[in-house]
């Protein structure tokens, strides 16, 4: 039956094999030797100065303000995005009138559905420019709102006080649909007897929010954090799009840190290198920490 | 999905539903729900709705009032992004890059996933493994060598570079899911046509690939937003030459060079211009983007 593999085996594999091993492993692990020189580019010349970029990212200060940027945006975007998204999924899926058959969806919540995903299916860049427009200080959707309602309103993106978090509400934004449907997938997989039983027992929404969907739903809730985690880590193209790290660095991710240190204006490879190691480690450590912390019995329904 | 249960509901008489408490509430609680999700809802489309009005305003108007309608269509914006600023020739060039990537990302990853998951070898664990630990990895930490490695390769500022690149960085999350969806395949058919005279590759070309279509498709669609997407590979590797870029460098360098001729009409045309293509995509293949995009988080 096997015989006469290998020349499949060969042909197929090869390819993918070469292609992969030249674009994507021979980099990877170019990044951690580089990250011990202090290469500066467009030369050859590079002296390994062993962990000495390192020992710099400690004491910089601007890599500091980064992180802590990453760091708020790790606390709040995944809280923020995963409950919009479980508030709004519960809603398509439960919030219907309550006929003969029970707990029931709303009605039109295909058609919502549809609406919600869409900003997934966009292009960041298309996001972050279409946003920058709604945030401009004269003829943005929003300043002309608040002015219309005879309020003031800040610059949004041109003031440091408020720039970050205008930012932070588009990542959100962007990503709620995605998860609305996600979570309303595998909440259709729960059976509605339990959420009958449940409503008849006289639970408030709120308390089967807590109580009921999130224990239901965790394994879908925790691979949406680690997902959210990731994005919360990177942020680069909005952030570079939107406000390029400012008004006063006020906006500033590590992604972008590590993107100028490379192709701005002067060109220290070695150093961003070393600063897209840090972010390796980060990342890994969260997505483990995450799984770890948040590890919990498997619930099947039978 | 519901839409039994929703007939069901509608038609039930309301009289019966208002004469118990409970229900009552829950009619209440109806209404509560279309709120909120109509908020929401708004708050989608608004921006969107609001792009594609603006790109039909003349740039007074735009500056006067950002929420009135346009007064006549103006499409002259929509000639000046698509020629001017050059966003035809970036969105064709876009389209020839994906194009070329998608097919090298479906033809590389099939077979690899095929191997993976219907042959025995020596080594065949610590190879996959190689791919799919490439989804753990954030692309930014190779974004440095990878400059470097392209350059070396005398492609840097072409499009068979980018083409290669997104199909390198495409592969983890393919071949795993392939794999998976190889598997499983049922055993017999291929043991039949095995049986019938049939040759490794015939199986795989005749037989296995039919059988795969759905996954193909899911996958496809996921690779295909994703490299259309794509904006921080061509960002490092496709600087110079303003001729080859795609369409995210395209706007982007719209939006800049908006900030100093102060053309905010060219810069929604040039944006919907971008998004009508998506949105049609999305609209035609609704069911297979939303559960191939998810099925790439949940696996």
């Amino acid at each position: 039956m096997r015989h006469g593999k290998y020349p499949l085996i060969v042909t197929f594999l090869v390819p993918p094999v070469l292609l992969y091993v030249v674009f994507v492993v021979s980099p990877y692990l170019q990044a951690f030797q580089i990250s011990t020189t202090d290469w500066l580019g467009y030369s050859a010349e590079a002296d390994s100065v062993g962990l000495a970029n390192f020992r710099a990212l400690w004491r910089d200060d601007y890599v500091w303000n980064a992180l802590k940027n990453n760091a708020i945006l790790l606390a709040l975007v995944p809280v923020l995005t995963i409950l919009l998204g479980l508030f709004f999924a519960t809603m398509l899926n439960m919030g219907g009138r309550r006929g003969r058959a029970g707990v029931t969806g709303v009605r039109g919540s295909a058609l919502y559905r549809t609406v919600y995903f869409f900003p997934q299916v966009l292009s960041v860049v298309i996001i972050a420019l279409l946003w920058k427009e709604v945030y401009h200080p004269n003829k943005g959707l929003l300043t002309s709102a608040l002015h219309a309602l005879g309020l003031g309103s800040p610059t949004w993106l041109g003031d440091p006080r408020t720039a970050f978090w205008c930012v932070l509400a588009v990542m959100v934004w962007s990503n709620v649909g995605f998860y609305v449907v996600l979570f309303g997938a595998a909440m259709s997989a729960v059976p509605k007897e339990i959420y009958e039983a449940v409503m008849l027992d006289g639970a408030s929404r709120l308390t089967t929010l807590r109580r009921v969907t999130l224990p239901l739903l965790w394994d879908t809730v925790q691979v949406a954090w680690v997902y959210l985690a990731i994005f919360a880590l990177d942020g680069f193209i909005l952030v570079q799009l939107m406000t390029n790290g400012g008004p006063n660095f006020s906006t500033d991710v590590i992604g972008v840190r590590m993107y100028d240190t490379a192709f701005g204006s002067e060109t220290k490879f070695g150093y961003a290198s070393a600063i897209g190691v840090v972010m390796f480690f980060l990342t890994l450590s969260v997505a483990v920490l995450s799984l770890r912390l948040g590890r919990r019995d498997r619930i099947e329904y039978s | 999905m519901t839409t039994l249960d929703d007939v069901a509901a509608v038609t039930a008489p309301a009289a019966r539903t208002a004469d118990r408490p409970v229900r009552r509430e829950l009619g209440v609680a109806n209404a509560f729900s279309h709120g909120f999700l109509l908020v929401w809802a708004a708050l989608t489309v608004l921006p969107l709705v609001w792009m594609f009005l603006s790109s039909f305003k003349s740039n007074g108007e735009i500056l006067a009032d950002p929420w009135g309608l346009p007064e006549t269509l103006h499409w002259d914006n929509w000639a000046r992004a698509w020629t001017e600023a050059h966003i035809g020739r970036y969105f064709l060039n876009s389209l020839v890059v994906v194009a070329g990537s998608v097919s090298l990302t479906m033809l590389t990853g099939a077979t690899a996933a095929y191997v993976f998951a219907r042959y025995e070898f020596r080594g065949r664990q610590f190879v996959y493994y190689l791919f799919v630990g490439g989804l753990m990895f954030p692309v930014f930490l190779a974004l440095v060598p990878l400059f470097f490695v392209v350059r070396n390769a005398g492609l840097f500022g072409t499009w068979t570079g980018l083409i290669l690149v997104y199909a390198a960085y495409s592969l983890p999350f393919t071949v795993f899911f392939l794999t998976a969806f190889f598997r499983t395949l049922p055993t017999t058919v291929a043991e039949a046509a095995m049986v019938d005279g049939c040759g490794h590759f015939r199986l795989f070309f005749r037989v296995m690939l039919p059988m795969a279509r759905p996954g193909l498709i899911s996958v496809a669609i996921f690779n295909f937003l994703s490299h259309w997407n794509q904006f921080l590979l061509p960002q490092v590797l496709m600087q110079g030459d303003e001729s080859k870029w795609v369409l995210a460098q395209g706007l982007f360098a719209l939006s800049v060079s908006q900030g100093y001729a102060g053309d905010y009409a060219r810069l929604f045309a040039g944006l919907s211009i971008a998004v009508l293509p998506v949105l049609a995509v999305y609209v035609a293949f609704q069911r297979q983007v939303q559960s191939g995009l998810t099925a790439g988080q949940l696996k």
